[in-house]
């Protein structure tokens, strides 16, 4: 539990000026929370989270930059996060990535304090890791269109259009684009059930390809290919990964 | 109705076919027994004519037994019979008319050769009528399946007012809730504000509440629902939000279907402005083109084209997109543009200026 006398970290995340103004004004009644930042936007919020490590986020969904939980899934869940918005088709998804609470605007300062009392039962007990939270971002059937990359406190957005190829390290996957590579923390398969599986395929154990991107497969020793893309780049292709490969080729003639 | 007796056009149709055959039968008799041709066809033709009426009685039969609902010998029994009777009565009249005719010098002895051929005359008599009765089976069927067409027809367009109807309901309730809490939050810092706010809304739901029921409104009082929507965002974004209006005067009395613009500024909202960090802009343009009578609307916004496609705005401009189609079909057209900066939807509109009933 808490520290007496130690204040609760606090970051307020909305795009609306007037919607941060209610949080602002609902904790003012609240002396042992402190607020270390206001953020208008995705990449604010990224940038003030890492640098600040608060204990409780409000994070809005719908904003420009960064909808709420790709911010979520930049930063990890290493603090209470109670999401504000007027969407609430997105409850389910909420609670799926471990937030404390899901405020339905408007909302008036009793339910507001029921989600502040759960949040203080939150902070200092037991957070779900980061990695479980990562796998539940998505709803399913639904793929990513980009994927947000944090290198620091900058983002980086890649359009799944730009994504060449990913390829496995360790605890990372590294994403090349546009001639770039932008590292990751996640591992290939959770990037892979993200990625619509028409368009990106699993040719190695650590190789995920954009599938416009092929435009040659060459034997390469005993069971193995090659894979070579259009900028000239060589992927390992698996002998199973042949099979799906081939079976996908096949298909878009 | 009777389907032939009571359109001339296929009355004419029908006789035509007949003389065709009148003169197959007619070559045929002229052929057999050496009557002259002249003879055969001064014979057939009226006798010919005169069983084409007889034929369209066929008609009644087949009204009173309708061919999807009797069994086959109970199809073929009666008009079998029928045809017979029929047939028999051609082939007196025919006879009777011969005689009539071997009355005059020119046709002596015409009796006795038609004679030899009347059980021909009764056989084709029979086959004439049931060709009849087929014939009236056949425009039976057709009518059926018109009356069924009409019926399809008209539930599609009862199902598309349906349609219509619930699209011109949609207004977003996010859109409210957003709303609200802006004045919520506005009920403690600035309350004159909160007022305003409260009678903005209202204005517009005011305004989109009595839309159901009305086919077409004039371009003016669209804006006019455009004006309070925005005037309650703009409390929202404040600054972000900047909206520049260029409306030709000749347009405001024309006529558009209601809330066909509305979404798209809310689109522009939602899916420009809400996007971008510094704000973005939104311009309305409405112009009168003289020449083709035309009312030409142009709505650009500045937008993030980094931001995702969202699903909803696809919907919103689909169902603008559907409802101009079904109200103007290819009079109206609708476009979508976007470059890096702006996107663009564009509508042209044939310029009505009276209120049609709906």
């Amino acid at each position: 539990m808490m520290q007496p006398g130690t204040k609760i970290r606090t970051v307020i995340v909305d795009d609306e000026d007037l919607a941060r103004q209610v949080v602002r004004e609902l904790l003012a009644e609240h002396p042992e929370i402190k607020i270390v930042a206001e953020c208008a936007n995705g990449f604010e919020a990224v940038k003030a989270v890492t640098e600040l490590k608060p204990d409780l986020l409000f994070l809005d969904i719908q904003m420009p930059k960064l909808d709420g939980f790709e911010v979520l899934e930049l930063i990890g869940a290493e603090m209470a996060i109670i999401f504000a918005t007027a969407y609430d088709q997105h409850a389910l998804r909420a609670f799926e990535v471990h937030a404390v609470d899901y405020l339905l605007k408007p909302f008036g300062a009793e339910r507001f304090e029921q989600a502040l009392t759960r949040a203080k039962q939150r902070i200092g007990g037991k957070l779900p890791p980061a990695s479980e939270l990562k796998a539940a971002t998505r709803a399913p059937g639904e793929y990513s269109e980009r994927i947000v990359v944090r290198d620091g406190t900058r983002v980086h957005i890649i359009p799944i259009a730009k994504l060449d190829y990913a390829e496995a390290q360790d605890d990372y996957v590294a994403l090349a684009s546009e001639g770039k590579k932008h590292l990751k923390q996640q591992t290939i398969s959770s990037l892979e059930s993200s990625l619509d599986p028409a368009r990106f395929l699993r040719i190695h154990r650590s190789y995920i390809v954009n599938l416009e991107r092929v435009t040659k497969i060459e034997p390469y020793g005993k069971d193995t290919h090659l894979s070579i893309l259009s900028d000239g780049t060589r992927l390992p292709v698996s002998r199973s990964g042949f099979g799906r490969l081939r079976a996908v080729l096949d298909r878009k003639g | 109705m009777h389907p032939i007796l009571g359109y001339p056009r296929r009355l004419g149709l029908y006789l035509i076919a007949w003389l065709s055959l009148s003169e197959l039968l007619f070559y045929l008799v002229s052929y057999h027994s050496g009557v002259g041709k002249l003879e055969a066809g001064i014979f057939f033709f009226p006798l010919c004519l005169f069983y084409a009426f007889v034929c369209l009685s066929a008609w009644y039969s087949c009204r009173g037994i309708p061919l999807e609902e009797t069994s086959f010998t109970g199809l073929l029994l009666p008009h079998l019979l029928a045809a017979i009777i029929v047939g028999f009565f051609w082939a007196f009249v025919a006879k009777a008319w011969a005689r009539g005719l071997s009355q005059l010098p020119r046709f002596q002895g015409f009796e006795e050769r038609i004679g030899q051929n009347i059980p021909l005359i009764l056989a084709i008599g029979v086959l004439l009528y049931l060709l009849a009765v087929a014939l009236f089976y056949v425009l039976q069927a057709q009518e059926a399946s018109r009356e069924a067409e009409q019926r399809e027809n008209q539930a599609r367009v009862l199902a598309r007012d349906a349609e219509l109807r619930a699209l011109k309901a949609q207004v977003n309730p996010h859109f409210l809730f957003n709303s609200l809490h802006s004045i919520s939050a506005l009920t403690s810092s600035d309350p004159k504000q909160a007022r305003e706010m409260c009678i903005a809304l209202a204005d517009f739901l005011r305004a989109t509440l009595g839309l159901g029921e009305k086919a077409l409104i004039p371009l003016e009082e669209e804006l006019s629902l455009i004006h309070s929507f925005l005037a309650v965002e703009k409390i929202r974004f404040g600054a972000r939000l900047q909206m520049d209006e260029r409306i030709d005067e000749e347009t405001l009395s024309c006529m558009v279907p209601p809330l066909i613009l509305q979404p798209l500024v809310e689109n522009a909202v939602t899916h420009g402005i809400a996007n971008l960090t510094e704000g973005g802009w939104i311009s309305l343009r409405a112009a009168y083109s003289p020449e083709k009578d035309i009312v030409v609307i142009d709505l650009d916004n500045s937008f993030d084209p980094e931001a995702p496609a969202r699903k909803r705005g696809g919907v919103g401009l689909t169902n603008v997109r559907q409802r101009l189609h079904t109200r103007y079909g290819t009079l109206a057209s609708f476009s979508v543009e976007k470059d890096s900066q702006r996107f663009h939807v564009g509508l042209v509109l044939p310029a009505e200026r009276k209120a049609v009933p709906a």
